[in-house]
């Protein structure tokens, strides 16, 4: 075999796809590439992206399920916008991504899967692998299959097994082509498939079978590296969001001494918080599976006024039914976290598409004057910060706090840097055990927060009930001055905690031609498109908020420094309406409603049309 | 979690009661429940402390209110569902549920079964007057066919729920029945509710003067209870009427009515079986049965584990198995890398 001479170039970050069908284990492969990846050393981002049905019909559009990931020497905040490399498992696949390949961007497909049949689900007339259709970009077609089944002819499986395999093929040809050592693939897939060596080693098989399909034959000329990129100093891991949801909330349970309740019920894509909470019993977690949402809730309450740290979540339609319950939780003045991983809506909706359209149900989604603490997480890593920080503020002010998170930031992953937990802020409550003086409803703290009076403390027997109270005795009260200053009671609770948050500082200038002003999931690509504008000598800052209710209190001078005030969201602007609801400004808005998160060129389009190329 | 502390001087009823003003109708059947819980209690030898009190929405959900000990008065139909979390948290407490019968087998439906399926240790009275009383006169999930109300002028169209036996459908371990005016047979059942390590049921008749009078009047009037309810004792022959003359029998799975005297002796009465659960389902549905006896008392109980005892035992199995949890050592569990 004569010398295959091969470059190596040099890249500063990739962005690749796997697509197949849903059965195809596309989900595995990114994560796989991604832990690695993560391992390596470069910075990256995620965005998974499946199918509501558990298994569409095989071979249809409808079907396909795909991983994407974004990796980079440099400090990056999105998934990416085109793709280097699409894995095309099979026509359907690829008919649904390639548009978004660069030119002369490489497509890497699985030519077993391109037969007569899958081609016409696919809507295909003609093969675009052999019809001209991918002129354009660098083909790599392999029949995964049949190379699978040579490299396990020995084993004795069916061959619906081995093909299932393939994606693991795929994988293997992609860390060659990245220049990654397939160890820790190797070490997972022994773990998962420990019951079954033969399908493990059918799995290894294939790996590696793709790994050296790479290396020996020609028709890659070129492998690629990417540098690592410079992190803070520390110990990393990559995570998605909802696991750093959870680990918020353990890490609040330890630092504050109170004991986890979680209750809830099974919502896409909010689950997995429940999952990942549910195997950490050891730390003194309980998980409550309710009958429905509100008993999620209303259990969370309960666990709450009997002291202990109390925590739901849940998606859109999860988060109406929650809401009376969230109106007990504000009148009672008890500490609940409620978890709201947004998703398309209204009603049922897109279950498993990222959207940001509830922060309005969050901030006024309930009857009466019902104000709770409003929150947002930004970034997969940043939902460990904002869900501890959601637990400390509840319990400080005896207050419900509704934390926004949405599908694309829990589901999609990123470096996090391991926090020392004695570092944190630390968590201190209003839990009295004297009785001396007690009334149930004294307000006379600085931070307006009740007496915590937890059931068992003896002497502290009281009451507390959806019926308006007497402030101080905390008796039934129809009074009518008592219930106006009660509610301009429960509203200042929130208004003090402004003092309690940063300033707000923007992230380039503190004026300009214009500032991009967003919440929650979107802060990747905006800072993305803020960075290029920069870059490209344009006059443009963001401010990307983590406290919706109360807002910072130095934002609305901020505001005014800005000629435009640019709010990009994933909903029809309902961050706009709060901001020119509260500082009478004129703000731009600009939606998106496709299931989809923000790509940085669409923002920085947006920004140039604003402020002219 | 609070530890149980000893208890020093003996409590007594006034203990348990607050100080806030009772403000059911004058009359109403709640004074009589309110009554006898607060009489029991003391001899529960729990802590006052370390009792809650947990209602819905309606008449009987004021309840808490009148109670001396920790309470909260909650949202529509939601009462077992927050009494869940309080009793998963704090499973020291002894834990009761106030509710009736449209907070609990209406609006509440859902939590009620749940509940009772998965046998939390809390003990709840369900008020049922078969009427809307706070709403004003509406017929409710338990009112008979063709109830005349304000929202059925022609008479209701559907037929009621029977509590006993939907609570034994939905697996309770301890479903009892007592009457408002029946002081004597209600303390009983309460202490036995309260003892019981489980999900306690029991359905309280109870009389609304205001827009469901007389509704259980045959079972309470003195010329007519003595043949119209069929005290259930452990263990005893299903006997009733003035002279105890009269008893049950099976015929199949029909009960019949015996005379005692020359055909019939005490040896031919069905003796009562708490444990026995198909006698039990036989005997809720006896519930709206116009001719046979209404059964008061312990209908069925079984023993078996709570769920806050099973929560318990994971989490100290799971402590064995992985020990402590440890942050550190979980955030740094799969791969991680030093980046220097």
């Amino acid at each position: 075999m004569s010398e295959i001479k091969r470059k190596i170039t040099e890249l500063t970050d990739v962005t690749i796809r796997f697509a197949g069908d849903s059965g195809d284990g596309m989900q595995l492969t990114g994560t796989q590439f991604s832990d690695n990846t993560a391992i390596f050393g470069n910075d990256l981002a995620t965005f998974p992206d499946y199918p509501a049905e558990i298994r569409a019909p095989a071979g249809s559009l409808a079907g396909v399920s795909s991983f994407q990931i974004q990796f980079s020497k440099r400090d990056i905040h999105t998934p990416g916008d085109e793709l280097d490399v699409l894995v095309a498992m099979n026509p359907a696949a690829l008919k649904v991504h390639m548009g978004d390949v660069k030119v002369h961007g490489m497509i890497i497909i699985n030519d077993a899967n391109f037969t007569k049949r899958n081609l016409q689900l696919a809507g295909y007339n003609s093969n675009p692998v052999e019809d001209g259709t991918l002129n354009n970009y660098r083909v790599i077609n392999v029949d995964m299959t049949r190379l699978v089944t040579f490299a396990t002819e020995d084993i004795d499986l069916t061959s619906k097994l081995v093909a299932r395999s393939s994606n693991m093929f795929a994988l293997g040809l992609v860390y060659w082509l990245y220049g990654r050592k397939f160890d820790n693939t190797v070490k997972f897939i022994k773990k998962k498939f420990s019951k079954n060596p033969d399908i493990a080693e059918a799995n290894v098989r294939a790996l590696i079978a793709g790994f050296n399909y790479g290396e020996t034959l020609e028709v890659i000329k070129t492998s690629y590296h990417v540098s690592k990129a410079t992190f803070e100093p520390g110990t990393y891991r990559n995570i998605m969001g909802n696991m750093a949801v959870a680990f918020g909330f353990l890490t609040a349970s330890q630092n504050s001494g109170l004991e986890l309740f979680y209750g809830g019920y099974p919502i896409t894509p909010a689950s997995d918080i429940l999952h990942y909470l549910s195997s950490y019993k050891n730390f003194h977690v309980k998980t409550f599976q309710a009958e429905d949402e509100i008993a999620g809730v209303v259990s969370a309450i309960g666990a709450a006024y009997a002291g202990n740290l109390a925590v739901t979540a849940t998606s859109g339609p999860g988060m109406a039914l929650k809401t009376e319950a969230i109106g007990l939780a504000v009148i009672t003045e008890l500490p609940i976290v409620i978890v709201n991983v947004q998703r398309g809506g209204p009603s049922t909706g897109l279950p498993t598409k990222t959207e940001q359209s509830d922060l309005l149900q969050a901030m006024w989604g309930r009857h009466g004057e019902a104000p709770c603490v409003v929150m947002a997480a930004n970034s997969p890593a940043d939902c460990f910060e904002a869900s501890y920080e959601a637990c400390r503020i509840a319990v400080k002010y005896m207050i419900p706090v509704i934390l926004l998170t949405d599908g694309y930031i829990a589901n999609g992953s990123e470096p996090w840097r391991i926090p020392d937990v004695n570092s944190l802020k630390k968590i201190t409550t209003t839990r009295v055990t004297k009785s001396d003086g007690f009334e149930p409803y004294d307000h006379s703290s600085d931070v307006l927060a009740r007496p915590w009076a937890i059931p068992g403390t003896p002497g502290l027997e009281h009451r507390v009930g959806g019926l308006e109270k007497s402030d101080g005795s905390g008796n039934v009260s129809h009074n009518p001055q008592n219930h106006h200053y009660m509610v301009q009671l429960r509203q200042n609770k929130v208004d003090i905690i402004a003092k309690d948050i940063p300033n707000e500082v923007p992230y380039g200038d503190t004026s300009g031609d214009l500032l991009v002003l967003g919440w929650g999931g979107t802060k990747g690509a905006l800072r993305s498109a803020v960075n290029r504008a920069r870059e490209n000598g344009k006059s443009v800052s963001h401010i990307h908020l983590r406290y919706l209710n109360p807002l910072p209190n130095n934002l609305g001078e901020l505001l005014l420094k800005f000629k435009k005030v640019l709010i990009p969201e994933l909903n029809m602007g309902q961050l706009a309406t709060i901001i020119r609801a509260k500082y009478l400004v004129e703000t731009i808005s600009f939606s998106k409603l496709q299931g989809k998160p923000f790509t940085t060129t669409e923002v920085y389009q947006r920004i140039i049309t604003e402020i002219g190329g | 979690m609070i530890d149980v502390s000893t208890q020093t001087a003996p409590l007594t009823r006034k203990d348990f009661v607050s100080d806030q003003e009772v403000r059911w109708c004058p009359g109403c059947g709640d004074y009589a429940i309110l009554a006898q819980v607060q009489k029991i209690l003391p001899s529960l030898g729990i802590p006052k402390e370390n009792i809650l009190f947990i209602s819905g929405i309606g008449c009987s959900s004021r309840f808490p209110y009148y109670m001396n000990t920790y309470g909260f008065h909650s949202i529509h139909g939601r009462a077992s569902a927050l009494a869940s979390g309080a009793k998963i948290a704090n499973p020291n407490l002894s834990v009761w549920v106030v509710t009736g019968d449209g907070d609990s087998m209406s609006i509440g439906g859902n939590h009620f079964i749940h509940v009772l399926r998965r046998n939390i240790d809390l003990n709840i009275l369900m008020f049922n007057n078969r009427i809307y009383g706070l709403t004003k006169g509406q017929y409710s999930p338990t009112s008979e066919l063709g109830k005349i109300t304000k929202s059925t002028p022609m008479g209701s169209l559907d037929y009621p729920f029977n509590p006993p036996a939907l609570a034994l459908g939905a697996g309770g371990t301890f479903i009892a029945r007592a009457i408002d005016r029946d002081q004597h047979a209600s303390s009983e059942i309460l202490q036995r509710a309260a003892s019981h390590k489980g999900t306690s049921f029991v359905e309280y008749y109870q009389n609304c003067l205001i827009f469901n009078d007389g509704a259980f009047a045959s079972l309470t009037e003195k010329d007519s209870k003595d043949d119209t309810v069929l005290h259930l004792v452990h263990q005893q022959p299903m006997v009733f009427g003035k002279e105890n003359n009269k008893g049950l029998r099976l015929v199949g799975s029909q009960f019949e009515i015996i005379e005692l005297g020359s055909e019939f002796g005490i040896n031919d009465v069905l003796v009562h079986d708490e444990n026995n659960k198909n006698l039990a389902i036989l005997l809720s549905e006896l519930t709206y049965n116009p001719v046979l006896p209404t059964p008061v008392g312990i209908f069925y109980v079984k023993n078996t584990s709570t769920y806050e005892n099973m929560v318990t035992e994971q989490i100290e199995q799971a402590i064995k198995i992985k020990g402590e949890g440890d942050l550190n050592s979980l955030f740094n569990s799969g791969g991680t890398w030093v980046v220097e």
